[in-house]
């Protein structure tokens, strides 16, 4: 029963005070922008089981820097409202409907040279987990090889992808699945 | 800052060890009519903190070897050889009968005595005598399970035997926990409000590898059990995933997708030279070492879908293994290297199966429509998954011949991604 004790203490937890909402219907409120930047500043103690990923710096409030870049990436008719791409089963092809979000959000990176993003993606929960990691990386990255070709810059665009395990929509019927098919734009504080 | 710090570690650890008291239950959720008949009579007992018997009785049943049976229906409940009538057993339709005695030796501490009968025999066939502290009682109980089960079946008994596991809770902390095979005794091994997945067991039981998105972005660690250390050992830009350790324990084969798409490649764990294993331009994933070490089977979408193909772990000429369905992924070998446990996803039904590695003939064993995660039991009786119902995740396990099914509930937030111990 040593053993227990001993594990217990050395648990290791990563737990961020983010202001992360249980409901994440809204694409637009992703929790994936709240730490980006200044959530990593704890590598040299990773290793040490002492709860070394506890950090207070990733305190930043509301992660949806977007809203804050101007007033088209609120205006529903302006294209830069919408932050999320949605895809059909097992497939990573852009669907034509969101080609003109993806050349909106390329031609403000393309004029706004400084500004990074990440894009995250993800899968529903269907299947095996870490294939779903893989399934959702070609997600993203499908929607970075189109911004590319724009002329958005490498330095530009991160990706990762999340699988199936940060669901928008909880439930496991289509309505739900179609919601987490997806790539979420997310904009990174400068 | 250290102030914030100092608060989160207690908001952190109570959430620990709330999680770790966690009540589970199992319920058997499809019986064998072919099981052997065997009665467990309560052990006599004076005021022992675990019920000895009650374990032994959940555990052989859990198996599907054994039909249990009902206490209830004991004439009599004897715990000395003597007081036996074996013909009055033979008579209730006994193969076997087990009783037993925990006596309380000083303070925490108890004398455990079993003796296992032929009934038509009318002799002992095995017994022993032990002695446990009151913490342990529940471990002795699996121990007594496991040397039951071997001179019963002659297969190695899986009772005291531990799984890992991650959890998710209503407010999305993800946990890796370890636990007794019933699911007791649950323990925290990390925790993070990013995803943590696949967690994998060295060969010799002592650490566990897994997947974390703690810093924004895939890396796999690997932890020591004792003492909480762990290092991280892959962090390259991409995907950092489904870590799985070579049999000898030198090696860990894992997916990274560093040069474009996701691909199968070997960590040398001392030297840290890393040797890429497959080439394909699409999905490789999901790595899973033969017994011998020599060759890796992976999940591949070369083909248009998912399918499971197999490697020289030395690299080499990479083989299709899998040619009905759709949909086959996470797949991993018995450990006679026998038999291949994969998901088999068809339409929205995904089910556990098993691939015989000689006929190559494909069981589906469970009726889905969400099992994933397959795991085999050392001794190979047993496949640990996880399942959904609703909108629940829970564990559940299935015997190789898909004939007994239990699942293990956990009251608090979804089960994913098992992994029994070696």
């Amino acid at each position: 029963m040593k053993l227990n004790k001993t594990l217990l203490a050395f648990a290791i937890s990563a737990v961020f005070l983010t202001a992360c909402t249980d409901d994440e219907k809204d694409a637009s409120l992703t929790d994936g922008s709240q730490n980006s930047a200044s959530g990593i500043n704890d590598a040299s103690t990773n290793g040490l089981g002492n709860g070394s990923g506890i950090n207070g710096s990733g305190l930043s409030g509301n992660g949806d820097y977007a809203s804050t870049l101007g007033p088209e990436f609120n205006d529903p008719n302006n294209p830069l409202s919408k932050r999320t791409i949605y895809f059909m089963l097992d497939s990573s092809e852009v669907m034509p409907d969101f080609i003109p979000v993806i050349n909106a959000h390329a031609q403000y990176l393309v004029a706004n040279p400084t500004q990074k993003i990440t894009l995250e993606g993800n899968t529903d929960e269907r299947g095996a987990p870490e294939y779903n990691i893989a399934l959702g990386e070609q997600r993203a990255k499908s929607v970075a090889s189109m911004m590319k070709i724009q002329g958005v810059s490498e330095s530009q665009v991160n990706v990762v992808s999340y699988g199936e395990e940060k669901p928008a929509a909880f439930g496991n019927d289509e309505s739900a699945w179609e919601k987490n098919r997806r790539t979420e734009i997310v904009y990174l504080p400068k | 800052m250290i102030f914030i710090r100092a608060i989160l570690w207690v908001v952190v650890l109570g959430l620990n060890i709330q999680n770790s008291f966690a009540e589970l239950n199992i319920e058997i959720t499809q019986g064998t009519e072919s099981a052997t008949p065997l009665a467990i009579v309560p052990f006599g007992s004076d005021s022992a903190p675990v019920n000895v018997s009650g374990v032994v009785n959940a555990d052989l049943e859990r198996s599907g070897y054994f039909k249990m049976m009902d206490e209830r229906a004991m004439s009599n409940q004897p715990s000395t050889a003597s007081a036996i009538n074996f013909k009055e057993w033979q008579g209730l339709g006994q193969n076997y009968m087990v009783i037993g005695q925990v006596v309380s030796a000083g303070p925490g501490q108890y004398n455990v005595q079993f003796q296992l009968f032929d009934v038509y025999k009318s002799g002992q066939i095995l017994g022993y005598k032990m002695s446990s502290s009151g913490a342990d009682l529940r471990k002795t109980a699996h121990y007594i399970s496991d040397l039951i089960f071997e001179k019963l079946t002659g297969k190695k008994g899986v009772f005291g035997g531990r799984i890992a596991y991650v959890t998710t809770n209503s407010q999305r902390v993800h946990q890796v926990q370890i636990a007794d095979a019933d699911g007791y005794n649950p323990l925290t091994v990390a925790s993070s409000i990013e995803p943590l997945m696949s967690p994998a067991w060295s060969p010799d039981g002592k650490k566990l590898a897994y997947v974390s998105f703690e810093r924004k972005t895939a890396a796999i660690y690997i932890q020591t059990l004792a003492s909480g250390e762990r290092v991280k050992v892959a962090e390259f830009p991409g995907i950092n995933g489904a870590p799985a350790w070579s049999p000898d324990g030198t090696r860990l084969a894992l997916t990274l997708s560093k040069d474009g798409s996701p691909d199968i490649y070997v960590l040398n764990l001392s030297s840290r030279a890393l040797t890429k294993l497959s080439k394909s331009m699409a999905i490789d994933t999901e790595p899973s070492w033969s017994p011998d070490g020599s060759s890796i089977v992976f999940t591949s979408n070369r083909g248009g879908n998912p399918q499971i193909y197999v490697v020289s772990s030395q690299g080499g000429q990479e083989k299709r293994l899998t040619f009905s369905g759709g949909y086959n992924a996470s797949a991993s070998f018995s450990a006679d290297g026998r038999s291949l446990v994969m998901v088999q996803g068809s339409g929205n039904n995904y089910r556990i199966a098993v691939m015989d590695m000689g006929t190559h003939a494909v069981n589906v064993l469970t009726s889905g429509p969400s099992d994933e995660s397959p795991s085999f039991a050392p001794n190979g009786s047993m496949i640990l998954y996880a399942a959904k119902k609703g909108s629940v995740g829970f564990l559940s396990a299935v015997s190789l011949d898909g004939k007994m099914q239990q699942k293990i509930v956990f009251n608090s937030g979804e089960v994913r991604e098992p992994s029994w111990a070696p």
